[in-house]
């Protein structure tokens, strides 16, 4: 009796699943055979291996892993420093609220921050550099999406710092380790679940970006989130949109696998 | 258990009762498909007051919707639930859609303002003898440039954008047709060019103009050219009005090659439950009055010679309503089918690629 109850609590569950996101999913691969003209044929993913889609495809890895990268290295000392502060709270608090704010809002005040009379190039001016072209380029875009996506690299990984031990580093010191030995054996290897979490929060969507490529980048970044928009609301190729969803959702798999997958490194 | 089915029969009860309030209400408010018309433009394309004033001159109820682009309303009108009475579409989507069967044939008896369009802008090849369409508004694409910012200079040409001391200064509009077609006209080809060469052609053409291009955005294009991010845009005539409204600096031209031109013009779906007050409402908006009302409202230009009259000088303005000696030479897009489409946006993509 108990039994049977329990699965009756996971009908909702069961069926959110199935109707947003088993048949989306099967839908996605089913158009991706699909030519333009509606006949059924692997064009679209022969298309896939030309030079145009494989670069794209290569540097929609390259941005997303920088940016990845970015975040980690900003991110990881200020989640430590934060476990270490008073008011935890409050400055995780701090942290995450531009996160609550609409990303296009955030994109529209940066286009007046980065913008040639804006205060940064104001800034440079006073400094007698002069003017420099900082929108538009493929550095305004990383610089972005790291400010975008840093609240959610911070967040697990001050969890996973908040959730060690204190006798364990104590133990550390106690038995000779520097703050860096002691860092590198102990306190990193326990926080690895955060990183990964982290980087699998930033990579993933940092792959299918696709607004803040026109409004930040001017369209000078294409990556395969803006190809995939193109083909659905532009040209109308379903098709060959759905191609390059099924190729990020693959690609988005195996980085799962890849940063989970692996135990702890002693 | 019992708390989950009591939850949903709860939710389900609920939303019944709603359903059956919303339908009740209108009914009270004497609202039935024959005294309600429903209007499907684009954002911020016509006046309101015009609404209001329609409602009180014809009793009717207009319900207002807007889409954001062709593609976007011809979906949306392909599903037989919708029930738009009246759409104002483009012209090589007003092509599709009578292909595709979605439109009825205008009365013109219930027309008679129509009179007062301009015959250039009248049976049209998109929709011969205008049996389908009236126009609403036109316009052209061109150059939005900024003197100051440039030492004086002027611009005459597509070619002009390719001088060396513009580097970093354009902005192009984030539309495949529109720069492929940029490229087409600056060699002298047609923007309707089907021979792949020739197409090719184009794209190395804009090649050559990558050092110059600053970017390549949507309607943030406004802003910046506005807030003189950069000196010279692409543009619609229609955005270029508005543009210099906000910065009287700048200026327009329309290329002496010749560019694109195009009508947004005003059609009944085949979907219509109101089909005379859908005419009802086009001969209101094609009244001189309204229209004038309407362009001062919208900023586009309008093909309405009586309208005209009411709006001193607007129509004296070369740049925004050139004469028949430069609207000759323009050329509209043609319908060039789903797969000619898809390899414009694929040249396109490649060129906002290597760059």
């Amino acid at each position: 009796m108990r039994n049977k109850d329990r699965n009756v609590y996971l009908i909702p569950y069961g069926l959110w699943m199935l109707l947003f996101v088993i048949i989306p999913l099967v839908l996605v691969a089913y158009f991706s055979l699909f030519d333009i003209n509606g006949k059924v044929s692997l064009i679209n993913y022969q298309r896939f291996f030309t030079p145009v889609y494989l670069k794209m495809t290569l540097s929609s890895f390259f941005y997303a892993l920088v940016i990845t990268a970015v975040s980690l290295l900003v991110a990881y000392p200020t989640a430590y420093w934060l476990s270490k502060t008073k008011h935890k709270q409050l400055w995780l608090l701090l942290i995450i609220m531009p996160s609550w704010m609409n990303l296009l809002l955030k994109a529209y005040a940066f286009i007046g921050i980065l913008g040639k009379y804006g205060p940064i190039n104001s800034f440079l001016v006073a400094l007698g550099i002069g003017t420099h072209q900082i929108l538009f380029t493929s550095f305004s875009f990383m610089f972005v999406a790291v400010y975008i996506f840093i609240p959610f690299m911070i967040l697990p990984i001050f969890g996973a710092i908040e959730e060690i031990n204190p006798s364990l580093t104590a133990a550390a010191y106690d038995l000779g380790a520097t703050p860096w030995f002691a860092f590198r054996r102990v306190i990193f290897p326990l926080t690895i679940s955060g990183v990964q979490a982290g980087c699998q929060a930033v990579f993933i969507p940092a792959l299918s970006l696709f607004m803040i490529t026109r409004l930040i980048a001017g369209n000078r970044v294409i990556t395969l989130g803006t190809a995939i928009e193109q083909h659905f609301l532009v040209t109308q190729d379903w098709g060959m949109g759905s191609t390059l969803a099924v190729f990020l959702i693959i690609t988005m798999g195996l980085t799962i696998w890849a940063t989970s997958g692996r135990k702890r490194v002693g | 258990m019992k708390k989950v089915v009591q939850m949903f029969v709860g939710a389900l009860l609920v939303a019944f009762i709603l359903i059956y309030i919303t339908a009740h209400i209108d009914s009270l408010q004497g609202y039935s498909s024959a005294d309600i018309i429903t209007i499907y433009n684009w954002g911020d394309y016509l006046d309101p007051d015009l609404i209001a004033a329609f409602e009180e001159e014809t009793g009717l109820k207009v319900i207002y919707q807007t889409f954001e682009s062709n593609e976007a309303m011809m979906t949306k009108l392909a599903h037989k639930g919708s029930t738009f009475d009246v759409v104002i579409p483009s012209d090589y989507a007003i092509n599709r859609m009578k292909e595709e069967g979605l439109l009825i044939p205008l009365d013109h008896s219930l027309l008679p303002n129509l009179e007062y369009i301009d015959p250039r802008f009248l049976d049209l090849p998109f929709d011969e003898g205008n049996k389908y369409s009236a126009p609403y508004f036109w316009g052209t694409l061109g150059i939005v440039y900024n003197p100051e910012l440039l030492g004086g200079r002027h611009f005459e040409s597509w070619h002009d954008l390719w001088d060396e001391s513009l580097e970093n200064e354009i902005i192009l509009v984030d539309s495949a047709r529109e720069i492929i077609g940029l490229g087409l006209n600056a060699l002298g080809y047609s923007l309707n060019e089907t021979n792949i060469d020739r197409l090719m052609e184009a794209q190395g053409k804009l090649k050559e103009l990558v050092p110059n291009v600053k970017a390549i955005v949507g309607d943030e294009l406004k802003v910046l050219l506005v807030n003189e991010e950069a000196a010279v845009g692409v543009v619609w005539s229609g955005d270029a009005a508005g543009i210099i409204e906000e910065n009287p600096r700048l200026d327009y031209v329309i290329p002496m090659e010749g560019t694109n031109v195009w009508f947004d013009n005003i059609v009944i779906p085949r979907t219509a439950t109101n089909v005379l007050g859908a005419h009802q409402f086009i001969d209101f908006i094609l009244d001189p009055e309204n229209a004038a009302v309407n362009t001062d409202y919208v900023g586009y230009s309008t093909p309405n010679v009586g309208a005209l009259e009411f709006l001193d000088e607007v129509g004296e303005d070369e740049r925004f309503y050139p004469g028949p000696e430069i609207t000759d030479k323009l050329e509209l897009y043609e319908n060039l089918g789903k797969s000619m489409l898809a390899v414009y946006n694929e040249l396109f993509l490649e060129f906002k690629m290597f760059r």
